[in-house]
């Protein structure tokens, strides 16, 4: 495989959350609002590309029966690295993360990629892997994000712009189920209903 | 009919035009049988088809809207103080539920044909009736933009998403007021969404409705009697229980509705009020357990959406599980969840999520039960 396929795929035809499904999880927990979206992507992202690296260093010295405990161990070292220094930077955002932060040590993508990919192979594709996957995850996870926000709360990134935009007045009001995690899963569906849609290759058979 | 079939058989699209044939397709055998048959395989000749079965859904549900329409003009009267007569109210009631009905069908229509479009496949019948149930099924008061979001969201996520009427496993009207109940909650619920104030706002009376008053912990101002005949506030035509039976006693006469799961919804939530009535914890549990049937939409449920063929349970002894299980949710939901004053349209919906196990579990069964049976008959034949 090239090494831009390793960044390119993810975001499409080998996407995280559309085709893998992994990661679902924390995408429909995470997105109700658009900062704790876009904080959790890049946490993610980083994690991933940094674990996927460092395994890849070490994959000829662990041992393959406790290799899991191993990957386990690095993971949760990034996690809680990056889960400090949110707490430190961006304390109300790792207050609304709360738990979900501390929860990618266990997120599927994580795992998923060490195990199919930063085993087996050389540290520099490793790298541009977990890049590759973590932005495919962010894509969808700002997504959601974003039209979770907009028709949930009516704001975007905390600015009201429904309330700018006048539509209260005129009678419109904001989506309750917008911003429970149900309607998250089902706008997960649609995207993935509108990728496949493109991507015949993709449909099961 | 000539000049009728005649203008069919003249607009029927060819060449250019012949994607719209779903289209044609949908009106053509609205209007008239289709001539042609199936060759192949044994059929059973039948006058009643989908079409059929459905219309007489549609005119089982006239009374109830009918009534209905007369009970807005009712209680707004009461509660402006405005004298009206039997007739006016009646006017007023249409004036106030027609624009609803339009835009539901409208927007589901719409969708449906679209969907059949681009699929190649007929249009099918099953939106007459939802489009007529959902507009029944909320408060009067609710916004028309928020209606058209409802109908296109049970549709398409209801229905389409699954593969069109008959593969749907929720019934989509039931989406429908599911999805404004969550997304829309204050037009949906509360005391101030049921009784409208003029004839084009959305602006309400305050009425609580008697599951309301008994969610705040209050006894229903309404007598049994209001509640039997439906002239009390509440969704634009559940209130009614005698209107409600005459369109039940059409579909249990023309066999289109199941008795059993009708009987067994009422069964269930009267075993359940029974339960609450023997522990008798508070003034919801003691409530006669008879008033849970004439309060909300629990026979409007029973009757018109528990029954929809496609999404109840299909085995005879899984009706019975799926009405019984219904019926004792409806009222546990009532009362012991007073975040969610209506217990029907959830339990409805959840057990329509279980209908598909209920059967699978009842038809493994069987098997067990004959295989058993075979088993033994063929050792008494070796020892005999």
């Amino acid at each position: 495989m090239k090494n831009t396929d390793l960044i390119k795929l993810p975001f499409s035809k080998n996407n995280p959350i559309l085709v893998q499904v992994l990661g679902v999880c924390s995408c429909l927990a995470v997105t109700a609002q658009l900062k704790p979206a876009v904080v959790m992507a890049i946490s993610v992202t980083v994690v991933v590309a940094l674990s996927n690296l460092i395994i890849s260093l070490l994959r000829n010295t662990i041992p393959p029966r406790i290799r899991i405990i191993v990957q386990l161990v690095v993971v949760s070292t990034l996690v809680v690295l990056v889960d400090q220094v949110l707490k430190a930077y961006m304390y109300d955002v790792s207050k609304q993360l709360s738990v979900f932060v501390g929860l990618i040590i266990t997120n599927c993508i994580v795992m998923g990629r060490l195990e199919a990919f930063a085993m087996v192979q050389k540290p520099w594709p490793s790298l541009l892997d977990g890049i590759g996957n973590g932005l495919g995850y962010s894509v969808i996870l700002i997504t959601l994000g974003f039209v979770r926000e907009l028709f949930g709360s009516g704001t975007l990134w905390g600015y009201p712009v429904v309330e700018k935009l006048g539509l209260y007045s005129i009678g419109y009001e904001n989506n309750g189920l917008m911003i429970m995690p149900p309607m998250a899963l089902i706008l997960v569906g649609l995207i993935i209903w509108w990728h496949r849609s493109r991507n015949k290759d993709l449909v099961e058979q | 009919m000539d000049w009728l079939a005649n203008w069919f058989e003249k607009i029927e699209p060819k060449g250019k035009l012949s994607w719209l044939g779903s289209t044609y397709e949908a009106f053509h055998t609205f209007a008239f049988t289709p001539k042609s048959v199936t060759r192949q395989g044994s059929h059973i000749r039948d006058a009643v088809d989908m079409k059929r079965s459905i219309i007489i859904v549609v005119i089982a549900l006239i009374p109830a809207l009918l009534f209905g329409m007369w009970n807005i003009g009712y209680q707004t009267s009461i509660a402006t103080g405005a004298d009206w007569n039997w007739l006016y109210m009646w006017w007023f009631g249409f004036l106030r539920m027609l624009p609803m009905i339009v835009v539901s069908y409208l927007v589901g229509l719409f969708i449906e044909f679209a969907f059949a479009q681009v699929r190649h496949h007929e249009v099918n019948e099953g939106f007459l009736a939802t489009g007529l149930l959902i507009p029944m099924i909320v408060p009067v008061t609710t916004p028309l933009w928020q209606l058209a979001l409802a109908v296109a969201f049970a549709v398409i996520i209801g229905k389409e998403v699954f593969g069109g009427s008959g593969m749907n496993f929720l019934n989509p009207a039931l989406v429908a007021r599911a999805f404004l109940f969550f997304s829309y909650p204050t037009h949906m619920s509360g005391d101030k969404v049921w009784i409208a104030n003029d004839l084009w706002g959305t602006d309400a009376i305050a009425g609580a409705t008697p599951l309301g008053e008994l969610a705040a912990g209050m006894h229903p101002s309404a007598s049994a009697l209001d509640m039997l005949l439906g002239t009390i506030p509440g969704s634009t035509c559940e209130t009614s229980v005698i209107a409600i039976a005459l369109g039940a006693l059409l579909l249990l006469f023309t066999g289109i509705a199941s008795w059993r799961i009708m009987l067994s919804v009422f069964l269930g939530g009267g075993l359940m009020g029974l339960l609450f009535n023997a522990i008798g914890y508070n003034e919801y549990m003691q409530l006669p357990f008879y008033y849970h049937f004439l309060m909300g939409g629990f026979a409007f449920g029973a009757v018109f959406m528990a029954t929809d063929p496609v999404t109840a349970a299909q085995t005879n002894t899984g009706k019975w599980i799926y009405g019984l299980l219904i019926g004792a949710f409806a009222v546990l939901l009532r009362v012991c969840n007073p975040a969610y004053p209506e217990g029907m349209m959830l339990s409805i919906l959840f057990m329509n999520c279980m209908a598909p196990l209920i059967d699978h579990c009842v038809v493994a069964q069987n098997i067990k039960h004959r295989a058993k049976r075979a088993v033994a008959i063929g050792k008494e034949a070796h020892n005999g």
